[in-house]
């Protein structure tokens, strides 16, 4: 801190809202900034990921198992000296190997694909509200699919299923953090306002669910659901389970909070005036600690990701033929397929990204809702 | 202190005991039981059971009594005669199948905390001191990238460069003619030429998170006056550290244990799963979806009593640690 800062703030700093001060702390942080950015990015490709898809991501095609990742060229160095801006790949020729039969793709370097944005593609809806066709890349010629990383042992485009399950994968964290806060709100406020015996239990509770290892409960949780469940109810049951071992943490935050908060002199007064306990609680105390919950959030989803991650990709946490990451990278369970295609890796790339990003997100909130941070 | 630890020790009798209920009525849970299983696995080799067998067979395994009945009858033996039940699946009792590979999931656990400590402690002192140089942001940099990696992830990745760049495979804790055999000094060495790569997988996570609490713990300290006043003495700098601050910044970083035990053991049952070690994770989670109940049930058990003996040893080396914190 300077001694000028400190001696004259700027007046905006003076008039400015808590929020207002939050967002130029957070802005600083670079780091957070990107994280940001990569987190906005990855949830708007969650909510539309048929429109960033180039193939059908459920399609089968067994002309096309293991194929190989296609490089796409963004330049075409024509005849004149400069290069044009034209994005193309080389199409794949499928041959057998006449000995062990095995398929074997060849890059033809001859022919030249073109790619055009906000192309025609297969229908998607969106939202489940319309239906449409635009892409925003797609090759121009249809019969020639374009694997931008690859395929898997089914032949289906492994870019355009990581598009895909990334709806699922980065909503469980949302819905899963969002449940377990309802929880730990309700137990650790009730725990933290009304304190004495009640606070008792319900501590030794907390306690008691902390202090039980989360991956033999889910396990044994996760193997306890009916495998021919529809697709929605799965997907809801996993988020509850893993919500039902996130909340207690939550809960420990928030009855802290309560605790230092009740003999506060706002508070009190708030009491003296008439205000009913609601009040109290959601208008008086809340806010105060509001930031810090969001930020403390923001940190549980990456755990929550990981979580399904690792059940779909034992086997008991989604089930195909629903897409999300965890499922993807069963496709990469055994030491053969991956070894014919590295590739089937990339689903756990993008989990590593989206953890990534949405830690330093999570840092930097937590930075900039610290008021004696400086 | 002992009175702390007889209490303590006393507070883990009702934990465990609605740990056990818990256990069982998960177990329970899923619609149908191991005889359902069996006869859609005989179905599927075209092999026709009548529902008398099943009776008989769900008679035999006390299948056919209430729950109640099944779980005083389970944890009744577990108390008083230390059996933990009949695997249905092996057709041998749970306490042969599971003591050995209990014993390496102890060993796995503990050498990964152990390594875990070994890296983090110094990594983590070296980025508090040298605060903002090239070391500390290269582990920083390593700490964000380990704590983001599933430990399965990482598992696969490995076992793909050792079969494409060595040729090796890193399945497993044993090599072949040393599965079977008793144990000798030989088979010793074989497992610790093994169980390297199981603990390097585990402790990537665990170290990256004790790295930034180690750290932040230090910048902590290292402000503080009496860090002034020692180096004020003429104390060297090395012994300074040692003697004051890091002692200090400890105090957390030991209560950390009560997490990373159990988050040792949970992410050793998936790493184990995929490289395929012969520890408790596999065979847990093979007992889980064929609804062996009894195996199953012991090791949730089991892991969750882990678990609390985890907690407990942090609360006492904290309080061996930091003689300000009173137990009473």
């Amino acid at each position: 801190m300077s001694d000028t800062a400190l001696a004259a703030p700027p007046a905006r700093f003076v008039v400015a809202s808590q929020w207002l001060l939050m967002w130029w702390a957070f802005r600083r942080h670079k780091l957070a900034m990107a994280g940001l950015i990569v987190t906005a990015a990855l949830y708007i490709i969650a909510a539309v990921p048929g429109f960033f898809a180039v193939n059908d991501p459920a399609k089968q095609n067994a002309r096309t198992a293991f194929h190989p990742p296609q490089a796409i060229h963004f330049l075409e160095w024509t005849d004149s000296a400069l290069p044009s801006l034209r994005p193309y790949i080389h199409p794949y020729v499928l041959k057998r190997d006449p000995v062990s039969l095995a398929s074997i793709y060849a890059e033809d370097r001859g022919r030249k694909i073109y790619l055009s944005l906000f192309a025609e593609g297969y229908e998607y809806s969106v939202f489940g509200l319309f239906t449409t066709r635009t892409h925003l890349f797609a090759s121009q010629d249809a019969r020639q699919p374009l694997f931008p990383f690859g395929a898997d042992r089914l032949g289906r485009c492994v870019f355009s299923r990581i598009m895909q399950g990334a709806q699922i994968s980065l909503t469980v964290g949302l819905i899963g953090v969002f449940l377990s806060l309802l929880i730990g709100v309700v137990i650790g406020g009730i725990s933290g306002y009304y304190g004495g015996r009640l606070d008792f239990a319900l501590q030794r509770v907390v306690e008691f669910v902390l202090a039980l290892p989360t991956i033999p409960i889910w396990l044994a949780m996760a193997a306890a659901l009916p495998h021919d469940w529809p697709a929605a109810l799965n997907y809801f049951c996993i988020t509850l389970i893993l919500s039902l071992t996130g909340w207690a943490q939550l809960a420990r935050v928030v009855r802290g909070r309560f605790l230092s908060l009740r003999t506060e002199e706002f508070v009190t007064a708030a009491r003296l005036d008439g205000a009913s306990e609601a009040r109290v609680i959601f208008r008086h105390m809340l806010p105060s600690f509001a930031s810090h919950i969001i930020a403390s959030m923001t940190l549980a989803i990456p755990a929550m990701i990981l979580a399904e991650t690792s059940l779909s990709f034992l086997g008991l946490g989604l089930q195909p033929p629903t897409i999300s990451w965890g499922v993807l990278l069963r496709e990469a369970q055994n030491i053969r397929s991956i070894a014919t295609a590295p590739w089937l890796f990339a689903p756990g790339v993008a989990v590593v990204i989206a953890v990534i990003a949405l830690n330093f997100l999570g840092d930097g909130l937590r930075d900039a809702a610290d008021p004696y941070n400086k | 202190m002992l009175l702390f630890i007889a209490r303590r020790l006393l507070w883990m009798i009702p934990s465990l005991a609605v740990i056990s209920v818990l256990a069982f009525v998960l177990i329970r849970l899923p619609p149908g039981d191991f005889v359902t299983n069996y006869i859609a696995t005989l179905a599927a080799s075209n092999e026709v059971v009548d529902q008398n067998t099943a009776a008989e067979l769900r008679a035999r395994f006390g299948l056919d009594q209430p729950m109640i009945v099944q779980y005083w009858k389970w944890i009744s033996g577990i108390v008083f005669r230390g059996d933990f039940g009949f695997s249905f699946e092996w057709q041998q009792p749970v306490g042969d199948l599971i003591w050995e590979r209990m014993g390496l999931t102890l060993l796995l656990t503990f050498s990964t905390l152990l390594v875990t400590w070994a890296i983090a402690l110094p990594i983590g002192v070296y980025s508090a001191v040298k605060k903002y140089s090239f070391g500390d942001y290269f582990a920083t940099f390593f700490s964000f990238l380990g704590l983001a990696i599933p430990s399965f992830l990482l598992a696969l990745v490995l076992m793909y460069v050792a079969a494409m760049y060595f040729g090796q495979d890193v399945g497993g804790l044993f090599s072949e003619q040393y599965l079977t055999a008793p144990w000798s000094l030989a088979k010793v060495w074989d497992l610790m030429s093994h169980i390297w790569i199981a603990v390097v997988i585990l402790a990537v996570s665990g170290t990256a998170s004790l790295i930034r609490i180690m750290r932040a713990n230090m910048l902590d300290e290292l402000g503080k006056p009496y860090v002034t006043t020692a180096r004020a003495k003429g104390l060297s700098e090395f012994r300074l550290l040692v003697k004051y601050p890091v002692r200090l910044a400890l105090n957390p970083f030991i209560s950390t244990i009560a997490w990373l035990l159990p988050n040792l053991v949970s992410g050793s049952i998936i790493v184990a799963i995929v490289l395929n070690l012969p520890t408790a994770g596999p065979l847990l989670l093979q007992s889980l979806m064929s609804q062996d109940m009894y195996l199953a049930g012991a090791f949730v058990l089991l892991i969750c009593a882990l678990t609390l003996v985890g907690t407990l040893i942090s609360d006492v080396l904290l309080a061996l640690a930091d003689p300000r914190i009173r137990l009473e």
